[in-house]
């Protein structure tokens, strides 16, 4: 055996392994709205900032 | 003075205006919502954009149908015991800041589980426990604080939609596919020397790997063409599938005999990238506008439900009826914001009928009980009571999607460019590959067969078939940000092939949001003028507020005595002055004007003044826009409306245009019709559903729409309202785009001539293939996308 079967094995079971992940993303619906995940991204940061002064209120309670 | 703008939804603060925890709302709705925001948290929202709200609009039974468990049921995607889930769409979404609040939805309503919107289709998904919260309250908790769902009797028809994600796959699967065979030619093409010892010994490897590539990009991602072309065959036409089918059946069993008898590394490479490249070509053309629909027929516009009215021995009961029950005799009861969805009989009620769905007056029409009202219209004002006097289908507007012109599909009835030229090429192709192979047989034998395989190679058609995709699906997107969304690329080709061009009047060369009101009559003192703008503040209709904004007088006066008599006008009284305003009846006592103009009389103390006339204004380049067009195309105006508008109309457009009346929704239909069968391409343009029947006839159907937002009738395409203007330049754009594709189309014979030279010599090496074809098919790509740009800045701007 060659090392060259070996390589050639490698290198099409890592592509096709991302392909199969590819093909699962779109099953998923991962693909049809490209918009709203760009924008909810932005949106954590506004979410932990309000949360936080919660938190040390209910510690200063404690 | 600087003015005051509303906090939560950044309109200018007017007479409704309050003051809130130091903030100016224009009105106590959005007051209300941003005190919902902020007992609950959630300010962050006004953050995030400035003045993003919407001012919440009166819902209150509206949604009282919801209740009913069969029509809930019908709504829901998802039901168990515990949870529900509903995809709602809500028109009204516009920013970040709508996105936050809506997935923040359950800080407002704990019951809410979780929410997920997708902004490209307006639609949010909402996950709710179904024992703390119904369907209804929610929709009530959206509506409260401005984001009002549509729900229509579309969504109670059709089922769950499924999202077809074939091409992607097939794309997907060509790209993989054409990727790898690349990596795996190289060794063989890289390496000229045939008796290299280890290319040798692992050349069979390397083949048979590509061509196990292969086959799911002929037989999955490269099908389509197969089918097309066989039923193209069976319907004895030539289209541009033929050729292309030809082309990867001859690469695939070409190479796959290379391989099979050792005579060569094969066409791979050229026969996975061809389909990837004609897949990216289809994929591109496939531009959607999500957001927007052109399917639409009247059940996206109609109630689900209604409440009828049952009388059983002297009992009065109301019920909610879904509406493709109600039957001839029926009692309805259409409250404020309700549309009417059968044709009847007005029994009793303020009937204040907009009918700007339909044929696009934005002036409500008033009727008396004994009157008849279509379906269609939407109640302003109070409730009304009316008898049905046909089903939902059978009423004078639904009437008109049974007819023959809504089966047809116009895109498969049309010829384009492509398939037209590809008529003639497969031909030319044929005949230069028999003819080559003829010389061979007499030449040399041995080499017959190579080249007749050869010339059907290089001869496949990629480059030609991908200028017009390229071509228009560009083109497509341009428009697309000129505010002018076409429902797919082929809708271009058919526009530049106009001849005729036809108009609907009302809200299609008129515009709703301004109006023009002349007063004719004596005129005013001063004091006058100021009882009557007092007077006309206080009343809520909307007649008042327009002729209200329209005196424009800063009155400090208040009326002494103030009356509206509902449907009928105002009345009122500063010291002993005593004003009367409204309808002429109301005012005179008897009607003396036959008119179907809106207007609104006077009389003060007893004596009559005159009256102020309603007059649709025109859209501002109307003048400019018809004469442009009228150098190419024949233009016709048909009106629903009588022909009051006539004169204004011909000083207007002067003789450049011919005009038809009183037409109705059928007769729009046949006119087209006719004018087609005469040999013209006709477009409609138009507004309201009464447009339906036309629209879908003509060659090419386009609605005028003020908000994109708000819906429209089946049509090929949408022009937002404010660049009516630009009309004429987006009918050159679309015959400049054809010019392109005809180019483009040259470019990609000279390719294929360089190729049949090396293919009728007999000297297409696979490598020569490799680089011929994704050569021709990138610089179609660059030819068509440079020129399409270019010609879009030169005709748009």
């Amino acid at each position: 055996m060659s090392i060259i079967y070996l390589l050639l094995s490698i290198s099409v079971l890592v592509a096709v392994g991302f392909f199969i992940v590819f093909i699962i993303s779109v099953k998923k619906g991962q693909y049809d709205d490209v918009y709203t995940p760009s924008v909810r991204m932005l949106f954590e940061d506004e979410l932990v900032k309000e949360k936080e002064p919660v938190i040390t209120q209910s510690e200063k309670q404690n | 003075m600087d003015k005051k703008t509303c906090y939560h939804c950044g309109d200018v603060c007017q007479k409704n205006a309050v003051t809130f925890d130091n903030k100016d709302f224009c009105c106590n709705g959005c007051k209300t919502v941003y005190q919902i925001f902020s007992e609950n948290d959630l300010t962050c929202y006004y953050d995030l954009e400035s003045a993003p709200g919407i001012t919440p609009q009166e819902v209150k039974d509206k949604y009282a149908y919801l209740d009913t468990q069969e029509i809930a049921k019908k709504l829901l995607e998802f039901d168990d015991e515990k949870h529900q889930v509903v995809n709602l769409y809500i028109p009204s979404m516009h920013c970040s800041s709508c996105i936050w609040v809506l997935e923040n939805l359950h800080k407002l309503q704990p019951a809410v589980v979780s929410s997920q919107v997708n902004f490209p289709k307006k639609t949010v998904r909402i996950t709710f426990e179904s024992a703390a919260l119904s369907l209804k309250n929610l929709v009530l908790l959206l509506s409260s604080i401005g984001y009002e769902p549509y729900i229509s009797l579309e969504d109670y028809t059709s089922g769950k939609k499924k999202i077809n994600r074939q091409l992607i796959y097939k794309l997907a699967v060509a790209g993989f596919a054409f990727g790898n065979i690349m990596f795996l030619s190289f060794p063989e093409y890289l390496n000229p020397n045939e008796n290299d010892f280890w290319l040798q010994q692992y050349a069979p490897v390397f083949r048979w790997l590509m061509f196990a590539f292969s086959i799911p990009v002929v037989f999955y991602s490269g099908w389509d063409y197969f089918v097309s072309a066989y039923k193209g065959l069976r319907a004895k036409i030539l289209n541009i599938d033929v050729p292309i089918a030809l082309g990867i059946s001859v690469l695939f069993i070409r190479s796959t005999l290379d391989i099979a008898l050792g005579l060569g590394t094969g066409y791979w490479d050229s026969l996975t990238g061809l389909i990837f490249f004609l897949l990216i070509g289809k994929f591109v053309q496939q531009r959607t506008y999500s957001f927007l629909s052109f399917e639409r027929d009247y059940k996206s516009y109609f109630p689900i439900a209604v409440t009828r009215i049952v009388r059983t021995d002297a009992i009065q009961k109301e019920e909610i009826v879904q509406v493709y029950d109600i039957k001839k005799g029926d009692r309805i009861l259409i409250r404020n914001q309700e549309l009417i969805p059968v044709d009847g009989v007005l029994i009793n009620g303020n009937a204040q009928i907009d009918y700007s769905f339909v044929t696009g007056e934005s002036n409500p029409v008033e009727k008396q009980s004994g009157d008849t009202v279509f379906a269609g219209g939407k109640q302003l004002g109070s409730f009304l009571e009316m008898e049905a006097l046909q089903t939902v289908e059978q009423s004078y507007l639904t009437q008109l999607w049974s007819n023959d012109a809504f089966k047809k599909d116009k895109e498969s009835s049309f010829q384009t460019l492509t398939d037209k030229i590809s008529q003639r090429f497969t031909l030319a192709v044929l005949s230069i590959a028999f003819l080559a192979t003829i010389f061979w047989i007499v030449v040399d034998a041995s080499k017959a067969l190579h080249v007749f395989t050869a010339v059907l190679i290089i001869a496949c058609p990629c480059a030609l078939a991908l200028a017009s995709p390229f071509t228009l699906g560009n083109m497509l997107r341009i428009f697309g940000k000129k505010k002018f969304y076409l429902k797919n690329a082929n809708v271009i080709e058919r526009l530049a092939k106009t001849t005729m061009i036809v108009f609907d009047k009302t809200g299609t060369i008129t515009t709703h949001s301004k109006q023009k009101i002349s007063y004719e009559g004596e005129s005013f003192t001063n004091t006058e003028k100021q009882i009557i703008a007092s007077g006309l503040r206080a009343s809520n209709h909307l007649l008042s507020r327009q002729l209200y904004d329209f005196l424009n007088i800063n009155t400090q006066l208040t009326v002494t005595s103030f009356s509206e008599i509902v449907g009928k006008g105002i009345e009122a009284s500063y010291k002993d002055v005593h004003i009367k305003l409204g309808s002429e009846t109301f005012v005179k006592g008897k009607t003396d004007l036959i008119s179907k103009q809106t207007t609104v009389h006077i009389s003060i103390n007893g004596n009559y003044k005159g009256y102020f006339v309603f007059l649709n204004e025109y859209r501002n380049a109307l003048q400019k826009v018809f004469t442009k067009l009228s150098k190419w195309y024949k233009l016709v105006i048909l009106s629903g409306d009588n022909e009051g508008e006539k004169s204004r109309l011909e000083k207007l457009v002067s003789n450049t245009v011919t005009m038809y009346f009183n037409q109705s929704p059928q007769n729009k239909l046949d006119f087209i019709k006719n004018e087609q069968q005469k040999g013209e391409h006709v477009v409609m343009i138009g507004d309201g559903l009464n447009d339906a029947g036309a629209l879908v006839q003509s060659d090419v159907g386009l609605v005028v729409s003020e908000d994109i937002n708000v819906f429209s009738p089946a049509s090929d395409g949408i022009i937002d309202a404010s660049v009516f203007k630009s009309l004429p330049s987006f009918f050159k754009t679309s015959k400049a785009a054809i010019k392109i594709i005809k180019l483009s189309f040259l470019f990609s014979f000279l390719y294929n001539i360089t190729g049949l030279y090396f293919a009728v010599t007999g000297q297409l090496s696979p490598i020569v293939a490799a680089i011929l074809m994704p050569l021709s098919s990138i610089s179609v790509v660059f030819f068509t996308t440079v020129a399409t740009n270019r010609a879009a800045k030169k005709y748009l701007k």
